[in-house]
């Protein structure tokens, strides 16, 4: 017992996970594993599949195919006991609207068989924690947007879970809201040591707090570790985005950017230029630039952050994905004659 | 043939499933209680039923709909009492009181007749939004990701409903009662308060079938409107125009507008006119109710002239009565069975998400 609440084991596991709805297939072949105390970011565009994932990881939806295990209990096959430990926060959690914020507490409670001076406790604290206490007794629908979220995951910390999931919990809130409940989230892996299963569309929020991340599009896990694992990646594989503004922007600096190496493309975006580049070009760049008295306005290189590690990844998949419905139109087009359609390609 | 191994696998987790949401969830609970350690994790089936039916308790007697629907039943029956009442003077019947809930006066119609009439919408209105308003409000897909056997949640609405029923038919039928006796002086015998009580239950029964009927349509339908609308029709349909329908089949298979098939179909038309209206819940209840509250109804099929030869003209007892509207019970209980039964089943083939 002792050796499953060490940090570092894994908790949530995916083997081959799949789900289709009649032909489209919703989740492909899904392998993840998400470790102790982790924040995981499961990232992708809306419809990638990420709400199917966490329904069959919660059993409320039979995967097609491969299996999903929470704490070594098949989540299909024993769905009662996964959701005991594990806290769900769906997307867009609706509460009764008639009722108060402590008695939507107070009824979940019991949902997990709390009853008595134990219930109470657990509400009051939990209020006190996501810091809705003055609003306890007012009724749900008068909440705003907001404190419906935090009364969602005091919700959520009801049954004490080991494990959260949260389906995009940053939708719609304010950026001081958001800022609070992404500290409220990173405290409950560090402090509590709960492991934590985000799914989200917003990047730039959403990283800030994940310990690993995933990249899930068109139902497919593109890629996933830490986000210096993915950037390393994006290096490997030689796409540098590098932002400069310059002083003047003249032809020589066009001239000297293009004869440096590994430079594929360099594009002008309002005062700046944008250089595509296989490798990191800023140490002979800044003595260029230096030595032939250009003023620096701007200089920032793109890759370290989520957004961009989500476009190149993004973009390798909208073209094989590309790629792949080129191929099939092409198929049915033979039967027209599919000439036009290779002349556009 | 990876195919078919695929689904097979797929089928038996369904049933596998199916089964420990059925029952026997006390057993697994503690076999896997013992097994991790952790008592207090392991939440039995019952906990979480037991919070359902408390919370829909609470709020279908705190709503304002169950307010509005005391109002409405209780003003009828206290006007058909009156009616009664003023009808009383010139009744001949051993059984009194019972006139009291079954004879109707200054063109308004009796107690049972108006519950048979206006009792569905009691059912109706508590079950019509049972399930999709929590699924438009979001609050569904929180329910089911709590620890509880997803059927405790449409078992709790249902067993909540049948409560709040309960108390509403049998607080109005016995205020009724006691306006009576204060009305008129008449105090009921012990049989008279037993039939009461028994046509009480069948009331009960009764309105539980459109309730059963309401949940069903709310699981199907998206949304409350929807379903609202067709328990409506199917509540006209089965207390107006099944009759008429009746009439019309039986007709058309046994002709009787001739003096021939007058000779021969008639018995077989009265039949077959029966059973088809007796598929309606409203003519099942209102034909047992009948038999209840008035001890002089003998038979509730067609009796020939050869039949009642040598008859005793008595009234029946209470277990006579009875005896002779079981049938009824049975075939309402089994039509709300089957009504429950599909929503249940629809309930939990369906997938919650958000919207």
């Amino acid at each position: 017992m002792a050796e499953s609440k060490k940090k570092g084991q894994e908790v949530i596991r995916t083997e081959h996970l799949t789900k289709r709805y009649g032909k489209k297939v919703a989740v492909n072949d899904l392998n993840l594993s998400i470790k102790k105390g982790e924040v995981f970011g499961l990232l992708g565009p809306n419809g990638a599949g990420k709400t199917t994932t966490i329904l069959m990881l919660l059993g409320l939806t039979e995967p097609s195919a491969g299996t999903a295990t929470i704490e070594g209990m098949n989540c299909t096959r024993d769905p009662l006991g996964v959701k005991s430990i594990v806290g769900y926060l769906p997307d867009n959690a609706g509460f009764y609207s008639d009722m108060t914020g402590r008695q939507n507490l107070r009824f979940t409670g019991r949902l997990n068989g709390l009853e008595g001076q134990a219930l109470e406790d657990r509400v009051e604290s939990l209020l006190k924690r996501v810091d809705i206490e003055y609003a306890g007794d007012q009724k749900v629908g008068t909440y705003s947007r907001g404190m419906r979220q935090r009364l969602g995951v005091a919700d959520v910390l009801m049954k004490d879970p080991e494990i959260i999931i949260m389906d995009e919990p940053t939708l719609g809130i304010d950026p001081e809201g958001m800022r609070k409940l992404l500290i409220l989230i990173r405290e409950l892996a560090e402090e509590d040591g709960r492991t934590i299963l985000i799914s989200s569309h917003q990047l730039q929020q959403v990283q800030q707090i994940c310990d690993r991340v995933g990249i899930f599009i068109e139902g497919s896990l593109i890629v996933s570790g830490t986000l210096r694992e993915l950037e390393e990646h994006i290096r490997k594989e030689g796409s540098y985005l590098l932002e400069l503004s310059v002083q003047p922007m003249d032809d020589a600096l066009l001239g000297m950017l293009y004869q440096q190496d590994g430079v594929k493309k360099i594009e002008k975006e309002g005062d700046k230029f944008m250089i595509t580049s296989k490798k990191d070009i800023r140490p002979t760049l800044t003595r260029f630039l230096g030595e032939n008295g250009y003023t620096v306005y701007h200089l920032h290189q793109r890759g370290g952050d989520l957004d961009e590690i989500y476009r190149v990844y993004f973009e390798k998949a909208g073209q094989a994905d590309e790629r792949s419905s080129y191929e099939k139109n092409n198929k049915k087009r033979r039967w027209f004659g599919g000439k036009k359609k290779q002349a556009v390609s | 043939m990876k195919k078919t191994t695929k689904n097979a696998d797929g089928s038996a987790g369904k049933r596998s499933r199916l089964f420990r949401n059925g029952g026997s969830s006390g057993d697994a609970g503690s076999a896997k209680t013992g097994e991790t350690g952790e008592g207090t994790r392991r939440v039995s089936g019952f906990t979480g039923l037991s919070a359902l039916f408390r919370k829909e308790m609470a709020d279908q007697l705190r709503s304002r709909r169950f307010l509005i629907l005391l109002i409405l039943i209780g003003a009828t029956s206290f006007a058909s009492f009156y009616g009664a009442i003023s009808e009383l003077s010139e009744s001949t019947s051993d059984y009194l009181f019972l006139e009291l809930y079954t004879s109707s006066g200054s063109s308004i119609p009796s107690f049972m007749s108006f519950i048979a009439l206006l009792g569905p919408i009691v059912g109706l209105a508590l079950g019509f939004d049972a399930i999709n308003s929590e699924r438009q409000s979001n609050t569904l897909n929180r329910l089911v990701a709590q620890p509880i056997y997803r059927d405790s949640i449409i078992i709790g609405k249902f067993l909540a409903g049948t409560t709040v029923i309960a108390i509403v038919i049998f607080t109005i039928g016995i205020a009724a009662g006691a306006v009576g006796v204060l009305a008129t002086g008449l105090t009921p015998t012990g049989e008279e308060a037993l039939r009461i009580f028994f046509f009480l239950i069948f009331t009960v029964v009764y309105i539980a079938f459109w309730l059963a009927l309401a949940i069903l349509f709310s699981t199907i339908c998206r949304h409350s409107a929807t379903s609202a609308l067709i328990t409506i029709a199917l509540w006209i349909f089965f207390s107006i125009f099944m009759s008429l329908l009746a009439q019309i089949i039986a007709g058309a298979v046994y002709p009787i507008n001739t003096q021939y098939g007058q000779m021969f179909n008639q018995v077989k038309y009265y039949t077959l006119k029966l059973n088809l209206n007796r598929i309606s819940p409203y003519y099942l209840y209102s034909e047992a109710v009948s038999t209840i509250l008035n001890p002089s109804v003998r038979a509730v099929n067609v009796v020939t002239t050869s039949q009642l030869v040598g008859a005793i003209s008595s009234y029946l007892s209470l277990g006579q009565s009875l005896l002779l509207v079981w049938p009824h019970l049975v075939g309402m209980i089994a039509e709300m069975i089957v009504a429950f039964g599909c929503s249940y089943i629809g309930f939990m083939r369906q997938e919650i998400r958000t919207n």
